[in-house]
């Protein structure tokens, strides 16, 4: 609310100084502009992933989830997800205290790292795990002769998500722990605390909206990834087709409607997470602000 | 060994530093192990082949015109963002963050049958004789959209905690309204806009899902460079694939080196 | 319960925040640790508490940190029995009032914890004894700052320490509200008794309310004693200077002009500016401003040999008989001075009144 109100106060300040009002003309002018560009780029190709899901109508919209393959591509979409969000939360935690709470030499590097899979392209995320476990990768001969698939199979496309998605709770944790520094933390452990006891009830409250914008983040990236996983998949129907997949080889098999009704379901959870995200970021802009300004970087590469 | 008032320092960055390791580093680090196989000859006529440079000249050729759109752009939606009050505005804030949120794939094939031939604006453009879809300028128009939210979202803040003193400052002092925009208000958002403009760029170079459908993937023409290398793992050309991923990455590593010089040099100026 | 720290040192990197620093508290004293920002002071404070460690060393009685003459060097903050009052409160932001007096009753392990009643009266009678009984329920942001001490007051005070630390206590504050504030606390301090260390770099919040001053400068303590002694007898050049307004003259003072790099310190209540009566022990002076609100007036001097700024207060009625007008020539007088020459410094306290102004005439 405090954020919400100091926005008001902004404006209505801001809404006094006459001296450096634009003109309206200028207003009008670059308002148009906006959202011109706005309409062009986002609207229309947001709205055309539904009309050209509805174009054959309700039940033909319907009928494309009932199909098996659209089914399994969501349940290991859901599979991945599943892991790579609670492992990267966990992950985030532990930087974020270690990094927050704590001086190190070679903090700063490994701040850095942390960033490392958002400035790399996607297809070079599935590529490393190929490169590694893939039948000519490193210990591709050893894991064929103990017959493990990972390249081409579900763990693959799991690590692969992983990989993409790493920074993001880490991401959003680190800069609010750093703002908000260990006084609270070092007060709990002089009125006997434990350490635990101190996590879980004055560092994790504090940071619980912070993290909460992370995992939606995280969550969006790791249902929706493609690049990455798309060269690890090796694209077996029913097997290792995520959602992202399914859509393109739907596409490519001209079933085009098709295609955009399976898409409407990840358009639709974009579209939740951008709300929520959205809410947090009104309702709860101090307990987010210091990692907002770091959101552009979490979207670095896709 | 110094001591440390708060528990669990060692056990946290342990773990931290276990699955950086072997989730990011170690397969990274795979990459460049495996391009050393290779002759320093086959490195470089896998990396400077025609089909390849071809590749390069449409990927950074495309994200640097990509990014550089989204510059003004950018600036615009933040500065009418920040600045205006008007309906909708709420709405704008958060739908900035679309190309974010939105899986790539499906910004690929919303986009590719937009310009399509029969597409809502590719039978108006197409009669002009503007080809969109399967062109070079349709992965403009991909990279556009991708690296939409950056200028917007690295310039915003800063011109958020821009005091209107300054600005009142400079009006007091006799400036013109543009002068005032161009020798007070820019300058302060100029670090800002080049990691902007820097980040999109670096998005754009490594972007695969949104482009593949709407470029056509013509060698020579419409063939971006993270594809080039999905297509040589298939023909499991590993190496050639590793080569390909090498150069990627040192471009990469270079573009992340200057944001954080940018951003240390942006920090500290806001310091 | 005592304190008592041995040969602390403490490095920050190639910083140096304390350099051999001893130290005792006695029981129930309520002492300040005085010094300006990067004296080491707060350093000093959170190595008592636990929350920092001095450097180790191999030698067993250096960095040591002793309560009640038990070594606690060792000893993890929270089981140290200290309450730690932080410079910005660190209150828990998303508890209440309440439940940020009774976290230290309810993080106790099972067997030791009380029960639900005993923490609510515990907490009420803390609510009174800072005075904020209607405010339990109400979260930290919605509290003014000095509210906001006190909370954090009574929530170091919920564990019964044997030992209260408070940083910077009245730093974040109004002018007015401090000086309530500290009023409030001395009368607290003399009801409860607790052994108490304050940091602060304010020397008359110091003076007014600590049984103890300790001066600390450059991670090294310049001077230990009660306000009245540190202020009347200053250790060192540090100690005048930091202590309230001091004019300082350097070089030309007679008897005690012992090189001529001599430095000089007189307080501008012991300068007395006389008109037409010029003894001879007295150095000229032009008037360069006179302040006259309030009880006393301050005169803006120039000594006329060097050019040296002096300052003067004198008592409002004296100000008016005087009648100053600037640019006026006056002659000053010192009542008392005190003399470091410079280096090798030795404390020359000048008592006796006619005594250091027959010795200063000398060289006028």
């Amino acid at each position: 609310m405090a954020g919400h109100a100091s926005t008001l106060t902004y404006v209505a300040q801001h809404h006094r100084r006459r001296s450096i009002e634009d003109p309206l003309w200028l207003k009008v002018l670059l308002i148009a502009i906006a959202v011109g560009f706005v309409s062009l780029f986002l609207v229309v190709p947001l709205l055309s992933v539904f009309v050209e899901a509805l174009r054959k109508g309700v039940g033909a919209y319907f009928s494309a989830f009932v199909d098996p393959d659209t089914k399994s591509a969501v349940k290991l979409t859901l599979l991945a997800a599943a892991i790579a969000v609670p492992a990267n939360l966990v992950f985030g935690l532990a930087a974020s205290w270690a990094i927050a709470k704590f001086e190190f030499p070679g903090k700063s590097i490994l701040t850095t790292l942390i960033d490392l899979p958002f400035a790399v392209s996607p297809v070079i995320s599935g590529l490393v795990y190929v490169l590694l476990f893939g039948a000519q990768g490193w210990w591709g001969p050893w894991l064929m002769d103990h017959d493990i698939r990972i390249i081409f199979a579900v763990p693959g496309i799991v690590l692969a998500t992983v990989f993409v998605t790493f920074p993001f709770v880490a991401r959003e944790l680190i800069p609010l722990m750093q703002a908000q520094g260990k006084d609270e933390e070092l007060a709990a452990l002089t009125l006997g605390a434990s350490g635990w006891q101190t996590f879980r009830r004055v560092t994790l409250p504090n940071v619980k909206w912070a993290l909460f914008y992370g995992v939606i983040l995280c969550n969006a990236r790791a249902m929706g990834e493609f690049g990455a996983v798309s060269v690890v998949s090796g694209h077996i129907r029913g097997e290792t087709n995520t959602v992202p997949l399914h859509v393109e080889i739907l596409y490519n098999e001209y079933q085009t409607q098709a295609a955009f009704a399976v898409a409407s379901l990840l358009t639709v959870l974009a579209l939740v997470t951008l709300v929520l995200k959205s809410l947090i970021e009104w309702k709860h802009a101090k307990s987010v602000a210091a990692a907002s300004a770091s959101t552009t970087r979490q979207f670095a590469t896709k | 060994m110094q001591r440390r008032v708060l528990p669990g320092f060692g056990l946290t960055l342990g773990f931290a530093l276990m699955y950086l390791g072997l989730i990011i580093l170690l397969p990274l680090a795979a990459t460049f192990v495996k391009t050393a196989g290779l002759s320093w000859e086959q490195f470089w006529s896998t990396v400077t082949s025609p089909r390849v440079v071809a590749s390069y000249k449409l990927t950074f050729g495309t994200s640097f015109y990509a990014a550089l759109f989204n510059v003004p752009m950018g600036v615009i939606l933040a500065w009418v963002l920040v600045r205006y009050q008007f309906p909708g505005r709420r709405f704008m804030d958060a739908l900035v963050d679309l190309p974010f949120a939105l899986p790539t794939a499906v910004a690929g094939i919303a986009l590719t049958s937009i310009y399509a031939k029969t597409g809502w604006f590719g039978q108006w453009l197409e009669p002009m004789g503007i080809k969109v879809a399967y062109t070079q300028v349709g992965v403009w128009v991909a990279l556009t959209f991708i690296g939409l939210p950056f200028v917007v979202r690295t310039v915003q803040p800063i011109l958020e905690e821009l005091e209107p003193e300054l600005e009142e400052a400079a009006a007091t002092l006799g400036a013109t309204r543009l002068q005032t925009i161009r020798r007070v208000v820019i300058p302060a958002l100029l670090p800002a806009i080049i990691t902007g403009f820097a980040l999109a760029f670096a998005r754009a170079v490594g972007e695969y899902g949104s482009v593949v459908f709407i470029s056509g993937n013509m060698p020579m023409k419409t063939e971006i460079t993270p594809l080039l290398i999905i297509t040589k793992l298939e023909q499991y050309d590993y190496a050639g694939a590793t080569a390909l991923a090498v150069v990627m990455l040192l471009v990469s590593f270079a573009l992340l080196l200057v944001i954080q010089l940018v951003q240390r040099y942006l920090f500290r100026s806001r310091a | 319960m005592s304190i008592e720290v041995r040969n602390v040192w403490k490095h920050f990197g190639d910083f140096t925040a304390l350099a051999g620093v001893s130290l005792k508290v006695e029981t129930g004293k309520l002492t300040a640790l005085l010094g300006p920002s990067g004296s080491g002071k707060t350093t000093l404070l959170r190595i008592i508490a636990g929350l920092e460690f001095a450097d180790a060393s191999d030698d067993p009685d250096w960095g040591r940190v002793l309560f009640h003459g038990e070594d606690v060097s060792n000893i993890p903050a929270g089981k140290r029995g200290v309450g730690f009052v932080f410079q910005h409160y660190a209150l828990f932001k998303h508890m209440t009032v309440f439940e940020n007096i009774a976290f230290g009753l309810t993080v106790r392990p099972g067997s030791a914890r009380p029960s639900k009643k005993a923490i609510a009266d515990r907490v009420k009678e803390l609510l009174e004894l800072v005075q904020l009984e209607k405010f339990g329920g109400r979260l930290p942001h919605q509290l003014s700052g000095g509210q906001r001490q006190r909370v954090a007051l009574a929530r170091a005070l919920a564990v019964q320490p044997k030992v209260l630390l408070l940083d910077e206590p009245f730093g974040a504050l109004d002018a007015q509200v401090r000086k309530d504030l500290r009023r409030w606390l001395r009368g607290l301090h003399e009801k409860l008794h607790v052994t108490t260390v304050f940091v602060t770099h304010d020397q008359e919040e110091a003076l007014e309310l600590a049984d103890e001053v300790v001066v600390m400068n450059q991670a090294k303590i310049e001077q230990i004693g009660d306000p009245q002694v540190v202020y009347d007898r200053p250790a060192s050049p540090f100690v005048i200077e930091f202590l309230g307004n001091v004019n300082r003259l350097v070089a030309g003072l007679g008897k005690l002009n012992i090189s001529n790099k001599d430095v000089l310190y007189v307080r501008p209540h012991d300068v007395e500016i006389r008109r037409d009566h010029a003894p001879e022990h007295s150095l000229r002076a032009r008037v360069l401003h006179v302040f006259s609100a309030g009880n006393y007036g301050r005169v803006t001097l120039q000594r006329l040999t060097t050019g040296e700024p002096l300052e003067a207060e004198v008592p409002r009625d004296q100000l008016r008989s005087l009648n100053l007008q600037q640019g006026d020539e006056v002659f000053v007088v010192f009542r008392h001075v005190r003399l470091f020459p410079k280096g090798q410094f030795y404390e020359t306290d000048v008592k006796d009144e006619t005594a250091t102004e027959a010795d200063i005439s000398g060289g006028i």
